[in-house]
Formats: C-alpha cells, sequence, structure tokens
C-alpha cells in the first residue's frame, strides 16, 4: 500500500505487471512498519547463533538471563522517565549504592538477606526522592540532577563500602539471582515444569495480542494483515519455547526470569492501564495540555523518579547477588544499557512515545550482543565501540523508517 | 434581565513599559457569542489571560455568576473549575493519546485500580456525537485533522464545564467548511445557554457567528456593540481608530508597468520534489508581485520552499537572474533570496532572542560566522527597520516573545527586507495580525516591487492578494494548474480554477 501512494504515477502498471514483486514488497514495508525491532533481534540471533556454537548452548542460555536480567529491570524504569521526555544518568551508581548498603547489613552485620534486600530497596526509593524533588519541585532537568546524582551515588558508594568490595552474601541472598526451580513437575533429561510455565506465558501472550488486535478491527485502525499477524505470534512462540527447552536441559527455570517476568506484567498494566501510566504519556506528549487537564505533572514526575530509584535498587540486589559481593565500580554504564535499550525499543527522544515491550525487545537486544561479543572473547575495547554503533543504527533506521512512511502516507 | 455569566470591571494591567489594559469593563451574558475585537497590542489576549488566571492584574474586579464576592483566578485550573475553559490558538492537547484519552485525560473512569478504558470510549464517543463530529475516538489525536483536534479541544473545554468557553483565534488553521461546522457547534453551544467569546482576525467571521462587539484599542475600551449596530466599516474604524478609506488606498501595480525586456530574477523549469510538489513552470520579474492562490495543502508553500531549496527538488531547473544556482537556502540566500516562513512560531522568530538578534539574524548568516556585525551596525540596521515597519517593542533588546503577534510578524519580515533581497517570498505574511498591520504590510509589498523588487506572495485571502499581485499562480492538489493575470483576476474567477471546473465555467 504505502510503496505504492508514494509514487503514484508507476502505481497501476508496476502493481500489474508483477504481483508477485508487489506481494513480496507489500510483506517487507509491513514487517518494517509494525515489527522492524522484533525482526531485528530474530536477525541477530541467528547471526550469533551461526556465528558462535555455544551462543544457544543451555548453559549460555541460562547464563544469559542470570547476567543482564538488571538492564530489563533498569529499563522499565527507564523508559516511564523516558516518555516524560527526561532521563535518568544515575542509575547505574545508585545499583552500586544499593548494594553497598545491602552488602553492609547482610555481609558485615551478618543480618538476616531479607534485611539486607529491604535496605536496598528503601534506599533506592530514598534515592529517587531525592532526584524527584529536584526535578518535580524545584524543576531542574532531569538530565542535571542525575547528573549530580551518578557522581553522588557513586561516592556514596565508595564511602559506604571504604573503597573495597564486600562479600560473600552467600545463602539466600546469593540465590535471588543464582537459583532455580527445577523438578516440580518431573521429566528427565528436561525439566516440564519449565516447559509448561513457559507454554502457559505463550498462550497467554498469544490471546492478549489476539483480543487486543480484535479491538482495533472494531474501532476501524489498522492492524497487521492476518497472516503476518499469526506469523508475528509464531515467531514469538518458536523463540520462547526454543528457549524454555533449552534452559529446562539445564538448571530449570531461574528465580530471577520470574521476577522479571512479574514486573514485566507489572509494569506493563501500570503504563496502560493506570491514570499515572497514561499520565505520563500525557506528560510526554504535550506538558502544558496535560497541566491544563489536571493531569497532576509534578507528582506523576516525582513518582516516576522515585520508582526508577525503586528500580535501581531492586537491580542493586539483583546484580550483587549475582555476583555475591558489592564493589565500589559495580554498575558503572548500566544507565546507558537501559537508555540504549528504550530507544532500541523505538522510544521518542523528545517523550510520549515508547513502550514496555519494545525496550524489553531493546534490552534483550543489546544482551544477547553483549553475551556473544564475551563469548567470541571480543577485546574490551571492541565491544562498546560495536554496541555504540548499534544504539545509532538502531535510531537512525528507526527514524528512517517513519519518515518514509510518513511520506507514503 | 439575565445575571451575566462574567463582570469585568475597571481592569488595569501594566506589562514592563506598556499599559497593557486601562480600565477595561467586559460583560458577557449566557447565550450570547461575544466578539473581542482589537488590533495586536490592543490588549484582547491580556484581558483574556487575566479572567483566566493566566495573569495578574491589579485593580478592578471580576465577578463570575453563582459567586457571591469578587473572584480571583490564579491558575488557568481555576479559572476551569470555575466553568471557564479556553481553546487556543494551537491545539492544547496530546497528539499521542487517542482522542477519548485526550477528552478525559486527568479525570478518567475507574474500574478498580485501573482506567475504566472501555467506559472512557463509551462517555467519549457519547460527548462527540452530541456535538455532532463524527470521529473514532479511539484512535490517535495527532491522525486526525487539525479541525477535528479543534473540535476535540471544545469537546473537552464544554465537557468540563460548560458555562464560558474563550476561543482564542479557533479558526485560523481551519478550511472554510471546517470553520462552517465549528461555528454550526458555536451556536448550538449558544442556544444551550454558554456563553462565548469569540477573538479573530476575520473580520466577516465575527458577523457570521456574533452577538455582541467589544472593541479595544491600545489597552483602553472602545465600546461594547450589538452586532446590528456596529457595521464592518465602522468595526475597523473602531478598531483602527482611523477612516476604513486610509487602509484600502493601496494600489497595486499593473502587469504593464512590469518591465520583461531582461532575464526573470526567478526562473523554474519543470521543478518538482518527488512525493511533493509536482513540475512547475514560474518566471517572476523584478518590480513584480505575484501571487499563489490555493486551498491549504494545495502546493503554495511548497512552490516556495523548492524555489528556495528548502525542499531538495528531484527534477528541473532554476535560473535566478540568468545564472542556474546551486540548490540550498544558503545558496539561495547568496542569490538575492530571501523566504520568510508560513509559521512564525515553529519557523520564523527565534522566540528567546531579541528584537535585533532576530533582525540581523539571516543577514549575519548570509554574510557567514566570520565577519561579524558590529554593534552599531546591527543598531542601525535594527533601529532602520524598526522604524519602517512601525515594530511595536519597547527597546531593540526586548526579547521576541514579549511581542504581540503582528510585531513578531513583522520582524520576521525585517529580518529578510536586511538581506536586501531581489526576490522575496512571502509566505502568510498576514495570518493572525490584525487589519491595520496587514495594510501595512500589503503596502509595504507593493512599495517594494515599485523600487525593483520581484516578490512571491503567498496567502489565503482572496482579497489581499487581489490587492496586491499583478498576476496569480493557481494552486490545486500539488500543481500549478494556471495562471492569471490583470484582468482575468477577480473572486471568482480565482475559485473556479482552485476548484478545477474552468471547463464548464460560463
Amino acid at each position: 500500500m504505502s510503496t505504492t501512494t508514494a509514487t503514484p504515477l508507476a502505481a497501476g502498471s508496476s502493481g500489474a505487471a508483477q504481483p508477485q514483486s508487489a506481494f513480496v514488497a507489500y510483506l517487507v514495508e509491513n514487517v518494517l512498519r509494525r515489527n522492524g525491532i522484533l525482526l531485528a533481534f530474530v536477525v541477530v540471533i541467528i547471526a550469533l547463533s551461526v556465528w558462535q556454537k555455544k551462543f544457544l548452548s543451555p548453559s549460555n542460555l541460562t547464563n544469559l538471563v542470570l547476567q543482564y536480567s538488571y538492564v530489563l529491570i533498569l529499563a522499565l524504569g527507564m523508559l516511564m522517565i523516558i516518555v516524560l521526555a527526561q532521563i535518568d544518568l544515575s542509575v547505574g551508581s545508585v545499583v552500586a549504592f544499593t548494594g553497598a548498603v545491602a552488602a553492609v547489613v547482610v555481609v558485615r552485620h551478618g543480618m538476616p538477606w531479607y534485611l539486607g534486600v529491604a535496605a536496598a530497596l528503601i534506599t533506592g526509593l530514598a534515592v529517587g526522592a531525592w532526584q524527584g524533588f529536584w526535578v518535580a519541585v524545584v524543576g531542574i532537568p532531569g538530565f542535571i540532577v542525575t547528573l549530580g546524582g551518578q557522581l553522588l551515588f557513586r561516592g556514596l558508594a565508595q564511602l559506604t563500602l571504604n573503597y573495597v568490595s564486600l562479600s560473600p552474601f552467600g545463602g539466600k541472598y546469593y540465590g535471588i539471582s543464582n537459583g532455580f526451580i527445577k523438578g516440580w513437575f518431573g521429566g528427565t533429561g528436561f525439566d516440564v515444569f519449565t516447559v509448561v510455565i513457559f507454554a502457559v506465558a505463550v498462550v497467554g501472550y498469544a490471546v492478549a495480542q489476539w483480543r487486543s488486535r480484535a479491538a482495533r478491527l472494531k474501532y476501524q485502525q489498522e492492524v497487521a494483515p492476518l497472516p503476518l499477524f499469526i506469523l508475528q505470534i509464531v515467531i514469538v512462540a518458536v523463540v520462547a519455547m526454543f528457549y524454555a527447552w533449552r534452559i529446562s536441559q539445564n538448571r530449570g527455570l531461574p528465580v530471577i526470569l520470574i521476577i522479571l517476568a512479574v514486573f514485566i506484567m507489572v509494569y506493563g498494566m501500570v503504563m496502560g492501564r493506570t491514570s499515572f501510566g497514561r499520565g505520563v504519556y500525557a506528560i510526554g506528549g504535550n506538558l502544558l495540555a496535560a497541566q491544563l487537564s489536571g493531569v497532576k505533572t509534578r507528582w506523576i514526575t516525582f513518582w516516576a523518579f522515585v520508582n526508577m530509584g525503586f528500580l535501581a535498587g531492586v537491580a542493586g540486589v539483583i546484580f550483587s547477588a549475582r555476583m555475591n559481593s558489592a564493589q565500589p565500580a559495580a554498575g558503572v554504564g548500566m544507565e546507558l544499557d537501559a537508555i540504549a535499550a528504550c530507544f532500541i525499543g523505538g522510544a521518542s527522544t523528545t517523550g510520549g512515545i515508547g513502550r514496555i515491550g519494545g525496550a524489553m525487545i531493546g534490552g534483550l537486544i543489546m544482551a544477547v550482543i553483549s553475551n556473544g561479543m564475551q563469548l567470541a572473547g571480543l577485546s574490551q575495547g571492541i565491544q562498546p565501540v560495536i554496541k555504540g554503533l548499534i544504539l545509532t543504527l538502531a535510531v537512525a533506521f528507526d527514524l528512517w523508517n517513519k519518515r518514509r512512511t510518513s511520506v507514503a502516507a | 434581565m439575565v445575571e451575566p455569566l462574567v463582570t469585568m470591571r475597571g481592569i488595569t494591567k501594566h506589562f514592563p513599559g506598556v499599559l497593557a489594559l486601562d480600565d477595561v469593563d467586559f460583560t458577557l451574558a449566557p447565550g450570547e457569542i461575544h466578539a473581542l475585537m482589537g488590533e495586536n497590542g490592543a490588549g484582547k489576549s491580556t484581558l483574556v489571560k487575566v479572567l483566566t488566571g493566566a495573569e495578574p492584574f491589579e485593580t478592578g474586579e471580576i465577578r463570575l455568576a453563582g459567586n457571591p464576592a469578587p473572584v480571583i483566578n490564579h491558575s488557568p485550573q481555576e479559572a476551569q473549575e470555575r466553568g471557564i475553559s479556553t481553546v487556543y490558538q494551537e491545539v492544547n492537547l496530546c497528539p499521542n493519546l487517542s482522542v477519548a484519552e485526550n477528552l478525559f485525560a486527568g479525570r478518567q473512569p475507574h474500574h478498580g485500580m485501573f482506567v475504566d478504558r472501555r467506559e472512557v470510549n463509551r462517555q467519549a464517543a457519547r460527548i462527540m456525537a452530541d456535538i455532532g463530529v463524527d470521529v473514532v475516538v479511539e484512535r490517535q489525536l495527532g491522525e486526525h485533522s487539525l479541525a477535528v483536534q479543534q473540535m476535540v479541544a471544545i469537546a473537552r473545554a464544554i465537557s468540563i464545564s460548560a458555562k464560558v468557553l474563550i476561543l482564542d483565534e479557533p479558526t485560523s488553521s481551519l478550511n472554510e467548511q471546517e470553520v462552517a461546522r465549528l461555528f454550526e457547534l458555536i451556536r448550538k453551544l449558544r442556544d444551550d445557554g454558554m456563553g462565548v467569546i469569540f477573538i479573530t482576525h476575520f473580520l466577516h467571521q465575527v458577523y457570521q457567528v456574533c452577538d455582541k462587539i467589544t472593541v479595544l484599542r491600545n489597552g483602553h475600551l472602545v465600546g461594547t456593540y450589538a452586532i446590528e449596530a456596529l457595521p464592518r466599516r465602522d468595526l475597523v474604524a473602531a478598531m483602527l481608530g482611523r477612516a476604513f478609506d486610509d487602509m484600502a488606498a493601496i494600489h497595486r501595480r499593473s502587469e504593464d508597468e512590469v518591465d520583461r525586456g531582461g532575464a526573470p530574477v526567478i526562473a523554474a523549469r519543470g521543478l518538482g520534489v518527488r512525493g511533493g510538489i509536482r513540475p512547475f513552470d514560474l518566471d517572476v520579474y523584478a518590480g513584480e508581485v505575484v501571487g499563489l492562490a490555493g486551498l491549504l495543502g494545495s502546493g503554495r508553500t511548497e512552490v516556495a520552499r523548492a524555489i528556495y531549496g528548502a525542499d531538495a527538488a528531484d527534477e528541473g531547473t532554476l535560473v535566478v537572474k540568468g545564472a542556474p544556482v546551486k540548490h540550498s537556502p544558503i545558496d539561495s540566500m547568496r542569490a538575492g533570496m530571501a523566504f520568510c516562513p508560513e509559521s512564525r512560531k515553529d519557523e520564523g522568530c527565534v522566540q528567546d532572542l531579541s528584537v535585533r538578534e532576530n533582525i540581523v539574524l539571516a543577514e549575519q548568516t548570509k554574510r557567514g560566522a566570520f565577519r561579524l556585525m558590529s554593534r552599531a551596525e546591527q543598531d542601525r540596521i535594527t533601529r532602520e527597520y524598526v522604524d519602517l515597519l512601525a515594530i511595536k517593542t519597547a527597546s531593540l533588546d526586548t526579547p521576541v516573545k514579549q511581542l504581540s503577534g503582528g510585531n513578531q510578524q513583522k520582524v520576521i519580515v525585517a529580518r529578510w527586507l536586511a538581506t536586501h533581497p531581489d526576490f522575496l517570498i512571502l509566505d502568510e505574511p498576514t495570518r493572525g495580525i490584525d487589519v491595520g498591520t496587514k495594510a501595512e504590510i500589503q503596502r509595504l509589498c507593493v512599495e517594494l516591487a515599485g523600487e525593483g523588487m520581484a516578490i512571491l506572495f503567498i496567502s489565503s485571502e482572496i482579497d489581499e492578494m487581489l490587492r496586491t499581485c499583478s498576476r496569480l499562480g493557481v494552486m490545486r492538489d500539488l500543481s500549478k494548474v494556471g495562471e492569471l493575470v490583470d484582468d482575468e483576476m477577480s473572486s471568482s474567477a480565482i475559485m473556479s480554477k482552485i476548484a478545477g471546473d474552468e471547463a464548464g465555467d460560463d
């Protein structure tokens, strides 16, 4: 459709003469426009699995979630901030600081694991409230406040840890990021429970997608053509079930994956269905209009930053548990991974646009590429070069894609 | 007599260096559409801002129906809670949300802790149906036309508080059909007993819908009149404080006066942009004002952008004063072109810079960053054009955002005149400004052409072009469909050309 309207004079002839290529063009057009990010993800996975044989091994796929879940957790909060047309540069430092606080409670004072977790989360909330105050109440741009926060909380992390790392956490705290659920439903050679959980999730995803498609149809909105829609579901299902089957051959269902799934669902609902979440989109779309409409812009901005602090605390716990230690230099550059995940996932730099699902896939792309480069043993210098290029190209592609379709429309 | 909805008495307000409102009275009764008229800087916007709490005032009192004591609104939200809603010229909604969400932003019905989307959509559909606008409320606002967005803004305003509705230039981005729909809606609201304050620069629209007119001039109240008591001519006189004939005295140049001996200043041959303007030919000679007529979106601006190089042409050639030119805005400027764009807010003035900086901007760019202009030279140029165009500003250092719309428009025109162009493109130079300034800009065009400048003049108002231009290019659906010269030019000829029914004309 769009390809033909772009060149109206040639439309009739080329469409009639080459129906086959026109159909392919139509398909490519649709896939690019709707599922560009998903497509990119699949391409990256295929490329990595060809390049590195170990990439699809059960142990590596298990590792992937253990190692990179923090990016996805942070991206959930960052998306909210970015949709508000703000930014948070401090999360890496906050991850270190909250992890440090947990370590002091658990390692240095020998208190139970849940007190360590609580201390880290409360610290995260306090950090968020601090930054939210300056942004929402005083009105300093988030960029500045969190740039200050990056330095401030990095320093506090170092002071808290007295410049050395604290370890080991051990026990249940360690289990947060390294625990598994296995064998509840039995199975030999693979874990039935893991596969069942994933199957339920996939069915849930398919039903939800179908219902939203049906709703859009009812409202006469544009939807993907049915074959394409089915293809999208099938791709997601295949990727997910393949993943489930592989990790079920390893250590089973990571605890962290369950935590992650719960967070994604909760934040998906918060952003999509609560007046808080819709307010976030309204503020990002037109601050003045939101204000005049009685959206509590300050209140929402404040809580978005508090939430970011909270999630940085969660990531701090996850990361320190994974490492089994708190380090003064933990989390350097994590904010950039989270920001990159959002932008790769289609968030707009000017606010108002961005989806949880997109940010999650963006985060996964960052994760699998990092993982692939580590498997290949690429040097420490090359890795950021490639990540940087990917971020730039991904956003450039997104822009090009939008511009092209808007000209056609 | 019914109790008025709004009674403002003795309102006085200063801005730094200016008396914005001087002892102004204003009364709005239920069931009336009340036009607030005046030139730019007369105090219309300020009066409305005082009423809605966007600006404080110094003396006077405001009474609202239902409130025994005088009322002071401290913010637009507060005014909204008291039943006063404003719909601004620029649509003030969130384009990234659905129509329904915009209608209910900040007050969605809930189902437990979640927004009840079904209820939001249902109620929104009912509201839009009530005002007779057929729209799919689940779709994103940004996907709809500006007119529909405007209607949504009004729907939102009246669904919140159905007493006083202020419409600030609501029609300036709408086409005629859309304006008709809007007026239908406003009349319906009036018949339901609402009070409507209507601010516009289109005089004929005032006579289409309004019941009363209040005229302001230089911050003073001139008077409040019933519509029948103030014919158009008297309205203009009241606004300007001088006789109507003054401003009608523009004598456009005739084609005979144009010397076509030499090369045209601009000669476009088959110039076209893929996905944009279709290939067109256009010659503009020195001493000539050529107009471009057509509906909104017919390609008028696109022609200008293609000539200026703001849109890169994919085909055709452009010859300037006999020499082919490379195609980019800076090359065009060096070749003696100047382009005064349509939207002064987005593409025109740099709001935070001073009048001086705005005026010398283009000339400085043309000279290059390393050949700085001395302060004295900047002052001299600025002073010259501030005087020439009678720009009302407290000083040369005043930030442009503090100027009224018409004066901002003049600043942009001044910027381009300062580059001493051979070819000046004016895209809607008079939109949203008052009659007095309009006439000044039109007269200036004719004078400049008389001095040998070539001018391309784009406007939505046919009257204005008939007064100013000696030749008209007519645009339809991104194509140039014809030209009209001198005697062929009349409203009806232009209309039928735009409509495309010249074949079965008479």
